[in-house]
């Protein structure tokens, strides 16, 4: 399903978005097709699956260590394609990974991997605006969403480079740092969002993550005028625990999704 | 903004970067480019050159060297430099840089913590609070090396994640600086990372090359046949070759770790020779050569030598190798461990483990007539840190 669509038809119910990271592959790749089901039915409206890279230099020490279990366990882009294609979900799914990966299997036909798998987007973390020419290209011939980053450090100039470029939702870090749970929310957050749509008068969605991990901060962005809500560690923390986990998982996104409703 | 076309060496180089360093990055292009050739600060890099780092280096004709191998070997000894390597020129210019640009704290990599010293002596010399992060298996390897470093002042973090060793200190130092990123400057140790720092690095070392030209000339009245540098991310072997670019008739090796042999497994080279055997793509920031598996995960290095042992190297050098400029060699462990003993013994210096392969690749390639006549090595460091494992593997 394709991302804008989502965000629209949420937005004619009134509802933000929540949106799930998780790491493909930890611990294992059926173990992936459990959790993803579970973050289904517990309301989750897109899901992100990691693809992961070695050196994952934007991520924090729990997806690090989620990644570090999935490479292990032999995760990688092979296995990736066909777990994504072997997933029968109604929600858009959007991979996640680092540019070496997409890059050393070749541009055009990762993206085409994509379409293929039925995964809607991608997000690099480590690829900005300036190194995109080539990877925005393939996805825009294959309809594929690039989706990129602003950060709190971001800007005006810049902010405006990037919604130009991106599509799917523009997914705003909330903090200056990596990845990884946090329960507070800082004001500049919620400013962020305000003043992104009022510098670029971007009509993609914002969704924010980086640290977002309990059903209040997720209602405080989206009352802050969010279009949706990331949330990665608090997942990958259960994922890490071993312990009932797709209940616990379906559990978590129930309670984020009643609070951007 | 930099014009997009400047940060690439060829296809090479690049920002390949979390866009929360972005606008630090552009900062750093800034506040290179606005101090790097100001009065003011040029006059106080040179005094610390002069007076702190111990510079100029001499150029010393290596008479017995030169007998036993049968060419003329000249020695650029780097291992004479303030901390025992190359690596305070650039340490030492990116600390000032920092400082003429309003930074209150420094934060570094270190492999064989040989970048980290020299980090520390300036962060100490310039009352700049210093960071320095280091593989845990690299602290256990080195712990003189951390000891030294806590003794002037640095506070040193140990690194947990991936091989515990350099590429991950790397990714700890970038995430370090994402999270602190307002007041804080990364020193990085080579002419690796995003652009421009392949650049800033690389002018910071010129000095050897600058220095170098002038003693030859001053020495043989011309030009070397050939100069000789090991690399790792090869800021040595940049620094002294830069300065001769353009002079075709001076061939330029550069010499990676070979390790134990050059083949790889799915997450392991037994070597460092990325340059050699690399694969295009983007590490720490930078498209350049890199040892990977077909899926693109990087593989944990190996070397004798901690300081070369890293999975990619200088996208400047991966430049200058594909369009024939420089000439990228290997050496094996063993081949630089007697090369370390020979040097020791012919001419009373212990050179440092990475600065031997240099020396191993002149014994090897002297024979073939392929380095002419007259040979420069840039002894990048000296091998006091290197003493106790080398004792250890003698048995000693
Ligand atoms: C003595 C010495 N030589 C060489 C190197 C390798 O660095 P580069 O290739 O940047 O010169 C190191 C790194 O620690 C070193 O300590």
């Amino acid at each position: 399903m394709n991302i804008e669509d989502k965000f629209t038809e949420l937005k004619t119910r009134n509802e933000g978005a929540l949106i799930a990271y998780i790491c493909a592959g930890d611990p294992t790749p059926d173990d992936t097709v459990a959790i993803v089901h579970a973050l289904v039915r517990g309301g989750a409206d897109v899901i992100e699956l990691g693809l992961p890279f070695s050196d994952p230099i934007a991520d924090g020490p729990t997806i690090q260590a989620s990644i570090e279990r999935a490479l292990d366990a032999g995760m990688n882009p092979d296995i990736f394609f066909d777990l994504a294609h072997s997933l029968d979900v109604s929600v858009p799914l959007v991979v996640m990974t680092y540019y070496n990966i997409i890059f050393k299997r070749g541009l055009e036909r990762f993206v085409r991997d994509c379409v293929k798998s039925g995964i809607s987007g991608i997000i690099v973390p480590d690829l900005p605006v300036e190194e995109s020419d080539g990877l925005a290209t393939h996805c825009r011939t294959h309809g594929v969403d690039l989706i990129f980053l602003i950060a709190p450090t971001t800007y005006p100039e810049r902010m405006g480079k990037i919604a130009d470029r991106g599509s799917g939702f523009i997914y705003l870090v909330a903090r200056i740092g990596v990845t990884g749970a946090r329960d507070d929310i800082a004001e500049s957050t919620l400013s962020l969002i305000d003043l992104v749509r009022g510098t670029t008068q971007t009509t993609t969605p914002l969704a924010v993550g980086f640290g977002i991990s309990t059903p209040d901060q997720a209602s405080a962005i989206i009352k802050a005028g969010a279009d949706g809500v990331i949330v990665g560690s608090a997942f990958v923390n259960i994922i890490a625990d071993r312990v009932n986990v797709p209940e616990r998982i379906e559990e978590l996104t129930r309670e984020l999704k009643s609070a951007v409703l | 903004m930099t014009p997009k076309t400047t940060t690439k060496f060829g296809i090479y180089g690049g920002q390949f970067l979390p866009e929360i360093l972005m606008p630090a990055i552009e900062e750093l292009t800034a506040g290179y480019e606005k101090y790097k050739n100001d009065p003011e600060f040029t006059a106080e890099l040179d005094r610390y050159l002069a007076d702190f780092a111990g510079r100029p280096t001499p150029l010393y004709h290596a008479k017995r060297l030169s007998n036993a191998y049968g060419v003329k070997i000249y020695i650029k000894r780097e291992d004479l430099v303030h901390g025992g390597a190359h690596k305070l020129n650039n340490t030492i210019g990116q600390a000032l840089l920092a400082k003429y640009m309003g930074k209150t704290r420094i934060i570094a990599e270190t492999g064989a913590g040989q970048h980290g010293t020299a980090v520390a002596m300036a962060g100490a010399n310039l009352g700049i609070e210093t960071v320095v992060y280091m593989g845990s298996v690299d602290m256990e390897r080195q712990r003189m090396n951390v000891y030294r470093m806590q003794l002037l002042g640095a506070k040193v973090v140990p690194v947990e994640s991936g091989s515990k060793t350099l590429k991950d200190a790397i990714n700890e130092t970038l995430r370090d600086w994402v999270a602190i990123v307002e007041n804080t400057y990364y020193i990085i140790g080579s002419v690796v990372g995003p652009y421009p720092y392949p650049v800033i690095v690389r002018d910071f070392q010129t000095i050897v090359g600058n220095e170098a030209k002038d003693q030859i000339m001053h020495a043989e009245g011309r030009l070397p046949d050939s100069i000789v540098a090991c690399a790792g991310g090869g800021s040595n072997a940049i620094g002294v070759f830069y300065p001769f670019l353009d002079d075709a008739d001076v061939d330029l090796f550069a010499v990676e770790a070979g390790g134990s042999n050059l083949m790889v497994t799915e997450k392991t080279a037994y070597h460092s020779a990325s340059l050699c055997t690399g694969e295009l793509g983007s590490l720490h920031g930078a498209m350049t050569k890199i040892l990977q598996n077909k899926y693109g995960q990087i593989l944990e290095s190996s070397s004798i030598a901690t300081g070369l042992d890293y999975a990619g190297v200088g996208p400047e050098l991966a430049y200058l190798a594909d369009i024939g400029r420089i000439k990228p060699r290997n050496v094996s462990d063993d081949e630089t461990l007697d090369a370390f003993f020979e040097l020791s013994r012919l001419e009373g210096i212990i050179p440092a483990l990475e600065s031997a392969h240099a020396v191993a690749y002149v014994k090897k390639a002297a024979e073939t007539g392929e380095l002419g006549d007259v040979v420069v090595i840039n002894l990048s460091g000296r091998g006091d840190k290197d003493v106790d494992s080398v004792a250890k593997r003698a048995g000693f």
